[in-house]
């Protein structure tokens, strides 16, 4: 008997490996595991799937069955009986109509360009802010950018926007100048003042001569009056979003000062501002500031939106930093005391680093929140998108349309909200350096 | 020291801001400085104002602005509208924000005197009405106890609404909405047995419903409702030049002068009265502080009171109103203007 004689109830070679039965892999796993693992939980998904399909079939052919070319909605209405018999279906033609009133308002259509351009230069000046890959020289594509925005929109030569530019740059200057002798409130007031001095007193008169001598970078005027619809919400949301970080920054480093001017000041501002609601706010802007303004004085009705959104928002910024300041172990403060750092350089390098990272879900609700309160300027009189829903129904040919342009105005919204929210969350994974 | 000079400041600063009140006091000077008129508008209301698809703002109640823009400038077009809801139009008029208010706003006395308004004019006769799905089975406005209404805030219909409601022993609801617009969405949706509004708006309402068969509008007429532009006390020679700018279309349409023979009649006429309104005879222009063809600019550019009417409201229109009381004072309706001597 030898040895390499096989027992016969010994296999020889291995079997092929089996696929796995079908019941336990794939969608037939996941589906048994997560929709029919009881009774009860059979009875809720079928329930569910009723739902969902009686959702769709009322909704589907009335969104894709649109009527997407007609003058009027007495059109579409014909049009659709004539298709279907009957007029359950969407009205498209009004958004086909009027999208670019949706969109620009009533900026004049030989113009859009420019506000094409405002918006694809403004997505270029964030990309370096948003994502760290991007090249850094970049950011002065971002530093310009305000300036370029603001003689892309509403036209007129480039020195009116150079001579704002210029006055930055002087104040930078003379910080720096002054700085030499170490008083940091010192040198901030000779920045502001030396600005101050430029743009009210010298910088008006050199713009008036420049632009009779030499009208370069002529664009025809856009009045404020003629901004609207997504583009305002835009302008408004995005100059409203980058100046209240950094003024939330500061609010909320003022409110946990020792000094007890600032410390008040803070305090006041941000009490008193959260406790006004945003349209008060809008509505001092738009009609009370008149008021208290010498007649004939002419202040933008945009920028003075402008001016109460970042107000309000910051506000609301504040608070939001100072809860991630506060959640930060006092060690860190310490440390930073140990290390010999000086109150600026321990918030620039130790403690806001940190204190901005736990706040990302805070500060991006917060933006969240005042792009879509921008909508609220329809009632002192901006045509927003919801303003100009409004106005298009009370045209004769589309009183009585509805769904159609709220779908497409709320379509718009949640892209730009879900952008901003899914940003948010990959900048927190991105920046999440603790082991968990 | 320091306090001394600071409260200087502060007297500088209060006499500079008194002086420039002081010297711009003149809303006609502040406009034509300025190069456009500021005019309040209804943010949408067919057939009164709302802005077509070009942007362009349309309606009868925007030709007033127009108006009194080819007074001042010759040009109509020189209007900047801001698009006002009710609750705020008196507020925008007050502060300055807007030079004179064309918003289907309702003459009342408080509006008059509290609000320091002055009403110029009336542009259009208008009455509150009812209007319910014809299901509701309802032929009379006195059988709508305990029925829910949707009515728009901070307007006269609101207090009416009340006061026939309490006069007549009957309660109801209210569903209270922004605008106009909305106000039909909810009706239409069922959020409110009644809708009540100016019957003109009812009209233009019902016009543009899917199957207006469904729906009537009651007989009773609970309010008179005079809808004309204003503005703010304190400028009289303002005040005038609205008030005769809407004046000159009434009286261009009681004398047949219209858009397309205006230029022809203002070589001369036989007609003292027309001259006059032309600029041909008199100095009525310079009256107002305006050029002499401040009228003739009126008429060729937004067109007689009667035009206006046919091309934003009319019957051939999809708001289709007849002119009933808004017809000439000698067609037996309320419309009249004083003499131009």
């Amino acid at each position: 008997m030898s040895t390499t004689k096989s027992l016969a109830y010994v296999r020889k070679e291995m079997l092929d490996q089996q696929p796995a039965p079908r019941s336990q892999v794939g969608f037939t796993r996941w589906a048994r595991d997560n929709l029919f693992s009881g009774w009860f939980n059979t009875v809720l998904t079928l329930v569910s799937l009723f739902v969902i399909y009686k959702v769709l079939a009322a909704t589907l052919p009335w969104i894709f069955g649109g009527v997407w070319n007609a003058d009027s909605l007495a059109q579409c209405r014909v049009i659709m009986n004539e298709a279907y018999g009957n007029t359950h279906h969407a009205c498209w033609a009004v958004i086909h109509e009027r999208w670019n009133q949706l969109l620009y308002g009533f900026y004049p259509e030989t113009q859009y360009w420019r506000a094409n351009l405002a918006f694809v230069l403004m997505l270029a000046s964030l990309a370096p802010v948003l994502f760290d890959k991007v090249p850094r020289k970049m950011l002065y594509l971002t530093m310009a950018f305000p300036f370029l925005l603001v003689w892309l929109v509403w036209g007129g030569t480039i020195w009116g926007v150079t001579s704002v530019a210029f006055g930055f740059a002087l104040g930078g200057i003379a910080f720096k100048l002054v700085d030499r002798f170490g008083s940091m409130a010192l040198s901030a007031i000779a920045a502001v003042a030396v600005a101050a001095v430029w743009w009210l007193f010298i910088g008006p008169s050199v713009v008036e001569g420049l632009n009779s001598v030499a009208p370069l970078g002529h664009l025809e005027e856009v009045q404020s009056r003629d901004l609207g619809g997504f583009m305002i919400c835009v302008i408004i949301g995005i100059s409203g979003i980058a100046l209240s970080l950094p003024i939330g920054i500061v609010l909320a480093l003022g409110r946990q000062s020792d000094l007890f001017i600032v410390k008040t000041i803070c305090v006041g501002f941000i009490e008193f501002i959260r406790g006004v609601p945003l349209i008060t706010l809008l509505f001092t802007a738009s009609l009370l500031l008149n008021y208290f303004l010498p007649p004939g004085t002419t202040f933008d009705l945009t920028l003075r939106v402008i001016i109460m959104v970042t107000l309000f928002s910051s506000a609301y910024m504040a608070e939001v930093i100072r809860g991630g300041l506060a959640a930060l172990p006092k060690g860190q403060y310490e440390a930073a005391d140990a290390l010999g750092l000086d109150y600026w350089k321990a918030q620039r390098l130790i403690i806001m680093p940190q204190a901005l990272k736990i706040s990302i879900p805070g500060i991006v609700n917060t933006f969240i929140g005042l792009f879509k309160d921008t909508t609220l300027v329809m009632f002192i009189g901006i045509y927003d998108m919801l303003g100009l829903s409004n106005a298009i129904r009370a045209n004769a040919a589309w009183n009585g349309i509805y769904w159609e342009l709220f779908i497409f105005i709320g379509g718009v919204f949640w892209i730009c909200c879900f952008a901003m929210s899914r940003y948010s969350q990959w900048l927190e994974r991105k920046l999440r350096t603790d082991h968990r | 020291m320091k306090k001394s000079v600071f409260l200087g400041a502060l007297t500088l600063a209060g006499l500079a801001a008194g002086t420039a009140m002081a010297q711009d006091s003149s809303t006609l000077a502040a406009v034509k400085e300025r190069g456009v008129l500021k005019c309040g508008v209804n943010p949408g209301t067919p057939g009164f104002a709302a802005p077509d698809a070009s942007g362009k703002f349309v309606g009868f109640d925007v030709d007033v602005c127009r108006a009194v823009a080819a007074a001042i400038f010759g040009d109509s077009e020189a209007v900047e509208y801001t698009p006002l809801t009710s609750a705020v139009r008196f507020t925008a008029l007050a502060s300055g924000e807007v030079d004179m208010l064309a918003r289907n706003t309702t003459w009342t006395f408080s509006r008059d005197v509290d609000l320091k308004n002055t009403f110029v004019g009336v542009n259009y006769y208008d009455g509150q009405g009812f209007m319910v799905p014809k299901d509701l089975g309802v032929s009379s406005a006195k059988e709508l106890g305990g029925a829910t209404v949707c009515i728009e805030t901070g307007t006269t219909t609101e207090l009416n609404l009340a006061d026939y409601f309490r006069v007549n022993n009957m309660e109801y609801e209210p569903v209270p909405v922004e605008s106009f617009t909305e106000a039909q969405t909810q009706f239409l949706a069922g959020a409110c047995d009644v809708y009540t509004t100016d019957a003109s708006a009812l009209a233009a309402s019902r016009a543009s419903f899917e199957n207006p068969e469904g729906y009537v509008v009651l007989p009773e007429i609970i309010s008179k409702e005079p809808l004309g532009p204003l503005v703010r006390h304190g400028d009289d020679n303002w005040g005038d030049i609205v008030r005769w700018s809407l004046n000159a279309m009434i009286a261009a349409e009681e004398y047949g002068v219209t858009s397309a023979n205006a230029t022809e009649l203002a070589k001369g006429t036989e007609n003292p009265e027309i001259n006059r309104l032309l600029g041909v005879e008199g100095e009525l222009g310079a009256m107002l502080g305006l050029d002499n063809a401040w009228a003739l600019n009126i008429i060729t550019q937004v067109g007689n009171y009667g035009e206006s009417f046919e091309k934003n409201i009319g019957e051939n229109t999809p708001v289709g109103l007849a002119r009933g009381l808004n017809a000439q004072w000698t067609e037996g309706g309320l419309i009249y203007s004083p003499p131009f001597r």
